[in-house]
């Protein structure tokens, strides 16, 4: 069998992104499993010394390019290469994030290999498969699964004939693990004589890139809301209460389509991915969506006026009630008894 | 030469309002509870496109969409806003495409439309969220892609100035033309219906549709013939259908779960004075908070 191929962000200070050092811990164990090597691709700029990061997630192999014309990212080059590669190498499995550079080129690449390619996995296993139809069996597929259309059912796609099996996972499902701090893989260069002009005629003219301002992703508490918050004056409440517990605020989708907050707060399949000690759900129904996101906060408090939201079958405590009657009263509690 | 620009245009039933109806009893979805909506990005991708045609004047705008006879209904509304003319890519042999199937598909009748400048899709569709289409798409016809446009900045018979939106910035780029564009939901809201355009095109058929009618059209598309909406089929995109449909898609879905929650015992509360106090108190005693 061939190897696991994981695409590596990099981030504007030459650091490879989180969300790359996630898929190369899944990687290795996924490797593990299915006995092959774990393979790496870097492309960018001004990288000596990046297979430093890069090693001790147990990578076996680290493709890099590095050219002044491959940073910042542009689909074209990027995806040249990385074909150039897969098509050489044939890869078993291949992972990228589902960050704006991952949604991007994962879906070219799939294009060209003809290969199949599932977006926003939250989970990834190694598994068998019979075809019924053909009478065939497949051992070892990588199962995709992901919460799939209108949000109550949990699917699981497989690519049976093609490669590489290509799947997109949000930044947070994965958990970044360092496999040995001494592990040595060797680095190969990439062949960039295949770059062509054609390549880069999208020119990157401005750029403006922020460091986010919100950090939910590592808040020991989350005071989520969602579409039963009702309004963005309601929110305000959250944002107390967040404020005087040290807590971030994060929201439904709901309530970032019903424009309460920003985007960049969103729980869930298409959004960040939280392990908190402790979720307070306000107004959140708990679709399958939203609860990919959370289920493994360590205790889950949902306040509900809906008996039956099914997030209440998740939650540690149920309180039965309204947002706007419950929080000042717990703000009101928090200040009058905490030092 | 007037500038063409195909917008890439799907139906999409409502997922944003999954009632409890939205389930059936065995676990599969109720199609005919959620509304067919015009995909809410596309009509972002539409507005960009209208706006290209307001400032170059000799620029036509065609819809392209995929699915069944009803799927129709989208190239009238983008008709109504004011895209020039449509068409509808629909045969059972599509059925069950996934992403690289249906860029396929799209991609051989972007071709059959050639020579153009643009193909403007949106960035993904609310029903699966992949955002693969565009891309997919742009490999097959081999040009290049703009993901995640927001503004239009500047545009002539042979390049492009695009806005981007990224997760933590934006980024201005400039490409060649032709360039397939991916548009994000930050773009401009579509303009509405202008009253003029829906009584020009109200009675906008397919040939499939026509057949349906009880009215007989015939006099009236005699006399104007571009309300006629085209409808290709397989044959007709002289597609490979090896590549199309179930056989032509590389990802199966091996298995569908309803999801059954364990449920956790849960202490259930109600919103008393008492209660929540209690439920602090715990909190602040087991430093969860505090
Ligand atoms: C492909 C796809 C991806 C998606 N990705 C995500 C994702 O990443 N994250 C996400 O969250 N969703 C996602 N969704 C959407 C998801 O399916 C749900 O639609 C969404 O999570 C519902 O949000 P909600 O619970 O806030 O709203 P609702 O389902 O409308 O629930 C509102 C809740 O508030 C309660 N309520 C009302 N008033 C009050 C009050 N005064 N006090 C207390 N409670 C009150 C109601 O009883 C109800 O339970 C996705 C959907 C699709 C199709
Ligand atoms: N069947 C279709 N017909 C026309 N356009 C489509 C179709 N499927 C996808 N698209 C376009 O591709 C974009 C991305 O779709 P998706 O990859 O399904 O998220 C959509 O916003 C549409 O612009």
């Amino acid at each position: 069998m061939n190897n696991i191929f994981v695409y590596c962000e990099i981030t504007d200070d030459r650091t490879i992104a989180d969300v790359s050092l996630e898929l190369l811990s899944k990687g290795r164990k996924l490797a593990n499993e299915l006995k092959v090597k774990l393979e790496a691709i870097v492309i960018g700029s001004e990288l000596k010394g990046i297979e430093k990061d890069i090693f001790p997630y147990g990578v076996d192999r680290l493709h890099v390019a590095d050219d002044s014309r491959l940073y910042p990212y542009t689909t074209l080059p990027h995806a040249a290469l990385i074909i150039d590669l897969f098509k050489k190498e044939n890869p078993e499995i291949a992972l990228f994030g589902a960050t704006s550079i991952g949604r991007d080129i994962a879906p070219r690449v799939a294009s060209a290999m003809r290969c199949g390619l599932t977006a926003d996995c939250t989970s990834l296993e190694i598994g068998d498969h019979f075809e019924n139809k053909s009478q065939t069996e497949y051992k070892n597929l990588l199962y995709q699964i992901r919460p799939a259309f209108g949000g109550n059912i949990i699917a699981t796609i497989i690519n049976p004939e093609t490669r590489p099996q290509m799947a997109t996972v949000r930044e947070g499902v994965m958990k970044k693990e360092i496999t040995d701090t001494k592990y040595k893989g060797v680095v190969e260069q990439l062949d960039l004589t295949i770059l062509k002009d054609d390549d880069f005629v999208v020119q990157i003219i401005e750029r403006h890139i922020e460091q986010s301002k919100i950090n939910i992703k590592n808040a020991q508490v989350i005071i989520a809301g969602g579409y039963g918050v009702g309004s963005k004056e309601n929110f305000n409440m959250l944002y107390d209460l967040a404020d005087v517990l040290g807590a971030q605020v994060g929201a439904s989708r709901a309530a970032v389509d019903a424009g309460f907050v920003e985007h960049e707060r969103q729980i869930g399949q298409t959004g960040i991915t939280v392990r908190p000690k402790l979720y307070i759900a306000c107004g959140i129904s708990g679709a399958v969506q939203h609860r990919a996101g959370m289920d493994q906060s360590a205790q889950i408090i949902s306040i509900n006026t809906d008996v039956n939201a099914p997030i209440n079958n998740i939650a540690d405590y149920t309180i039965i009630g309204s947002i706007t009657d419950v929080l000042p009263k717990m703000i009101k509690y928090y200040k009058a008894n905490s030092k | 030469m007037s500038f063409k620009i195909i917008v890439l245009a799907k139906q999409v039933p409502d997922t944003r309002n999954v009632g409890k109806d939205a389930m059936k009893a065995d676990g599969t979805v109720n199609r005919a509870a959620l509304p067919a909506i015009f995909n809410p990005e596309d009509l972002n991708a539409l507005e960009l496109a209208l706006r290209i045609k307001d400032k170059l004047v000799d620029c036509e705008v065609i819809v392209l969409t995929m699915g069944p006879f009803r799927a129709a209904e989208i190239i009238r509304e983008a008709m109504y806003r004011g895209a020039d003319k449509g068409y509808l890519i629909t045969d059972r042999k599509f059925a069950g495409s996934d992403t690289l199937a249906t860029s396929y598909a799209i991609s051989l009748a972007v071709k059959k439309l050639e020579p153009y400048h643009l193909v403007i899709s949106g960035r993904q569709a609310i029903d699966g969220d992949t955002a693969q289409v565009g891309p997919q798409t742009a490999e097959k016809l081999n040009i290049p892609q703009i993901t995640y446009a927001e503004e239009i900045i500047d545009v002539d018979q042979t390049s492009i100035t695009v806005k981007r939106r990224l997760e933590r910035g934006v980024e201005v780029v400039k490409s060649k033309l032709p360039v397939a564009i991916t548009v994000h939901s930050s773009a401009p809201d579509c303009r509405q219906r202008v009253t003029k355009l829906l009584m020009k095109y109200k009675h906008c058929r397919t040939v499939t549709e026509l057949q349906n009618e009880t009215k007989d059209y015939t006099e009236l598309y005699n006399l104007r013939p571009y309300l006629q909406l085209n409808e290709w089929t397989v044959d007709d995109l002289h597609a490979d259908v090896s590549m199309l449909g179930l056989s032509g898609s590389p990802t199966k879905v091996k298995k569908i779960e309803n999801v059954v929650f364990a449920s956790k015992d849960s202490k259930v509360l109600s919103s008393s004075d008492a209660d929540i106090d209690g439920l602090m108190k715990e909190l602040l005693s087991s430093h969860v908070i505090g």
